[in-house]
């Protein structure tokens, strides 16, 4: 299934680009899929366990995927 | 409430404005502003980075909190992203309550929850030409934000 990657600051300038659309097995958890994008080529240094939101919202490891689903990786924040 | 991701500089009597009421006697207005050093190093100015439509959402729970613990809906919280030099706000947050207790917990909340939780980074310029991006704070992410909320209260 068709998912949107989003990559912020750091982890931006790592991949080269702040958006890659990807396709990933159908009802990946997050977890599942932190694994398949570090497998992908130029993405290895994604951290086997990095904070991530799903459509906006943070996403805990064992949460399921829909088709479309944004996936944002964010390096640690760092506002105010 | 008021709430607002931003790239134009902050007008900071306006954020002020939007919380004065007669019924309140304490009126508190935080700045964060970039400072000309960290860690030792001369910065000539730092850019924000952020997912700016989480951002939005982000800012807007963490305000509808602070209402919740203050009891009162005169909170305004704006964040600038983009490119800042020194001095100038990159956030400004203003509470207003009818005493000063609950104005600076509210506002002391919203700045601690900002620097947890917001979905903002920061790059900084150096004087000697180099930049980085600067270690932040790990969200807890395993339950979203209720969990943080749950957290912080206890």
């Amino acid at each position: 299934m068709q998912l949107s990657l989003l990559f912020f600051a750091l982890y931006r300038d790592l991949a080269g680009t702040d958006r890659k659309v990807i396709m990933a097995p159908q009802g990946v958890t997050v977890a599942e899929l932190v694994r398949f994008v570090r497998a992908l080529p130029g993405l290895d240094w994604l951290p086997a366990e990095p904070v991530v939101a799903v459509n906006q919202e943070y996403a805990a490891p064992d949460l399921v995927l829909k088709y479309a689903d944004e996936v944002a990786f964010l390096p640690p924040v760092a506002g105010g | 409430m008021r709430s607002r991701i931003t790239h134009e500089p902050i007008d900071t009597a306006a954020v002020l404005e939007m919380v004065w009421a007669q019924e309140n006697g304490a009126v508190l207005l935080f700045l964060g502003v970039v400072r000309d050093h960290n860690a030792g190093r001369a910065v000539t100015g730092i850019h924000y980075d952020a997912y700016s439509d989480m951002a939005e959402r982000v800012l807007t729970e963490i305000v509808a909190e602070a209402a919740a613990r203050m009891g009162t809906e005169r909170i305004a919280a704006v964040h600038r992203i983009g490119e800042l030099d020194i001095g100038e706000t990159s956030v400004a947050i203003a509470v207003a309550s009818p005493h000063r207790a609950e104005a600076f917990d509210g506002a002391r909340y919203i700045i601690e929850e900002i620097k947890q939780r917001l979905p903002i980074w920061k790059e900084e310029h150096y004087l000697d030409g180099d930049k980085g991006w600067l270690d932040g704070r790990v969200p807890m992410a395993a339950s979203g934000s209720d969990r943080m909320v749950d957290d912080d209260a206890r």
